[in-house]
């Protein structure tokens, strides 16, 4: 029954993700893991059979997020022949010998259709029976994000978290003077470009169905905030007033956004529909109130103001009212995202001349810096609350990381070339 | 050597234009058929030279483009987290609060800008802080509201992009730009 549900779920994002888009562009994100994990659970990835002659084999794929959670380890599947594929291939003695405590097994299958399915089973080693299994049909360029849903489901069965493998991430790649909004699979793998320009592209905000981008564009040489259809590539001015127009971010329910403008003088947060009608103010101050980010439930909203005399992160009812300041400690407390449990937020805190990624208890207010480079900048939370993607400089060029909200497994995303900047991590894949 | 012979060919060609009576126009008729081929060859170039020929002529001259007017000067420069115009540069608005005043359908953008420290939308609130500043004044210097939009740019237009405070000290600033320009 689970099975059949997730199966069609399964099938609609795909087709979706391919009227999505443009052809790939040039860049490929590779993932460099920095650290990880004190407690790694391990597991064994056997090669799926039938997998060596695709063009894009599974279980290398399902290894590779794995291990880049730094919550596995993996043991090696090597040096068994053939590898198992089913239930009753499977050698528990030998996996207990190697350490796993978990062993992932499949098989893929051509069809008549040219299609292709994708079956795979996680099997518990010390109870010797299957704890989840799954057969998907995709087609040839579906492999790759058949083995991210699989990850997904591992990831899932053994820490009880929502997996992300299967997400997507935006971008701007700077290279030149030619700016890239691009959407790439949560590995850096696909780099599609949304849009191309010569003047900058800043703060793109995923709709909460991943369907859309807002991004502030400067083509018209100031700030001008479009909302961008990722199925049919449609592009609409949302905001276009008199003065800047920046920092769009949906609101939950995906019917209306907040946004800054300078319409009516100073840097003020105001709500419009995703049509662009209903415009109306929330903030009434005379400092800089910015960086809006709306709480899951859409009752909060975070953002950046001066209004004390320097940078900080204050909290304000959607309905308005009073804002409430809740970050005290340092100088310089920006850019806040929720966490998407609600708990807790991450935001940009200065400390010294560096610029670091924190996060902040809801409820307790402590605060946790989670890295150490000089100029870390737009912290977002994957879906599942695990990890954070943000920007951040080496040698002068910039690249994405992103950071277990413990702040133990780092990665680092590299782009072929260019300067890779404001990330923002999508919500999960329907 | 291509290039200056072709500029200095630019430039006579202009200064011809510029100041001839009626007969030279049909030189000047002629000239236009070969011009698509120069422009084929350099299509970006031939802009530079007009700024030298404006100066030799005066019934057309442009203030705005003229480097000897301070209407020319369009950049206003700020201190770290500060958006207070300092004193030598309220020679600059005054100027051009006044070019408004006197010119009431001419529209200006003060685009504003800020070093690349810190969250990039926060340094657009403060790029547009600077822009605001500028605008006031020139208000209060007589030019209308609608004449002048204030604008930002963040971090996003660098002059400078080393990592010190005399390049950042660049960055911070609100640059002017007429309507067409």
């Amino acid at each position: 029954m689970r099975f059949d549900r997730l199966h069609r779920l399964f099938r609609g994002s795909v087709i979706l993700i391919l009227l999505a888009l443009s052809p790939p562009a040039s860049a490929v994100l590779t993932i460099e893991i920095v650290g990880s994990g004190t407690t790694q659970f391990p597991i064994a990835i056997a090669p799926f059979r039938a997998e060596g002659g695709l063009t894009q084999p599974i279980s290398p794929v399902v290894s590779a997020d794995l291990a880049r959670s730094g919550v596995f380890r993996l043991v090696d599947a090597g040096g068994i022949n053939p590898p198992p594929a089913e239930p009753q291939d499977v050698n528990y003695g030998t996996w207990r010998a190697r350490g796993a405590e978990a062993v992932v097994i499949g098989t893929v299958a051509p069809l008549p259709d040219g299609r292709y399915e994708v079956r795979f089973r996680l099997m518990d080693v010390a109870k010797q029976a299957q704890l989840v299994g799954f057969a998907y049909t995709v087609s040839g360029a579906q492999l790759r994000h058949a083995a991210h849903k699989i990850a997904d489901v591992i990831y899932e069965k053994l820490t009880g978290d929502r997996g992300v493998f299967s997400t997507r991430i935006t971008y701007i790649v700077k290279r030149g003077n030619r700016f890239e909004l691009q959407v790439a699979d949560a590995d850096g793998f696909g780099p599609q470009t949304v849009l191309a320009s010569n003047e900058p592209i800043i703060s793109p905000a995923w709709s909460p169905d991943g369907n859309q981008l807002a991004y502030v564009s400067f083509e018209q040489k100031k700030p001008v905030i479009y909302v961008q259809s990722l199925v049919t590539g449609a592009r609409r001015a949302l905001a276009n007033f008199w003065g800047s127009n920046s920092a769009p971010t949906w609101a939950p329910d995906g019917r209306r956004l907040a946004v800054v403008l300078t319409k009516d003088g100073g840097s003020q947060i105001y709500f419009i529909n995703v049509d662009g009608s209903g415009v109306t103010r929330l903030t009434q101050s005379s400092a800089i109130d910015t960086e809006p980010n709306f709480s899951p439930d859409g009752e909060l909203l975070l953002f950046t103001s001066d209004r004390g005399g320097s940078p900080q992160v204050y909290g304000m009812s959607t309905k308005g009212g009073d804002a409430r300041r809740l970050t005290f400690e340092g100088s310089y407390n920006a850019s806040p995202r929720f966490n998407p449990d609600g708990k807790s937020f991450t935001f940009i805190q200065r400390n010294g001349s560096r610029f670091n990624v924190a996060v902040q208890d809801m409820t307790t207010r402590q605060v946790q810096v989670l890295t150490d480079g000089a100029a870390d900048e737009s912290p977002s939370f994957a879906p599942n609350g695990r990890m954070i993607l943000y920007a951040t400089e080496v040698r002068g060029r910039g690249i994405l990381s992103a950071v277990s909200s413990d702040g133990r497994v780092k990665q680092r995303l590299t782009a072929d070339a260019g300067d890779v900047r404001e990330p923002a991590w999508g919500p999960l894949s329907k | 050597m291509k290039k200056l012979i072709f500029g200095i060919s630019i430039l006579t060609l202009l200064a011809g234009c510029s100041s001839t009576p009626t007969k030279e126009q049909d030189g000047a008729a002629v000239e236009d058929r070969t011009k698509p081929k120069v422009v084929d060859r350099e299509p970006v170039k031939p802009a530079v030279p007009t700024t030298q020929s404006l100066k030799d002529t005066p019934v057309s001259g442009n203030p705005l483009k003229d480097p000897g007017n301070i209407l020319s000067k369009r950049s206003i420069f700020f201190d770290y987290d500060s958006n207070l115009v300092k004193d030598e540069f309220k020679p600059i608005v005054t100027a051009h609060a006044r070019y408004l005043q006197q010119n009431p359908k001419t529209k200006m953008r003060v685009e504003g800008n800020a070093d690349d420290r810190g969250s990039r939308e926060y340094n657009l609130a403060l790029g547009q802080r600077r822009a605001e500043a500028v605008k006031q004044m020139m208000q209060l210097l007589g030019a209308r509201p609608e004449q002048v939009e204030s604008v930002s740019f963040g971090e996003e237009k660098p002059r400078c992009t080393d990592p010190a405070e005399s390049c950042w000290s660049q960055n911070r600033r609100g640059d002017i730009a007429y309507q067409g320009e």
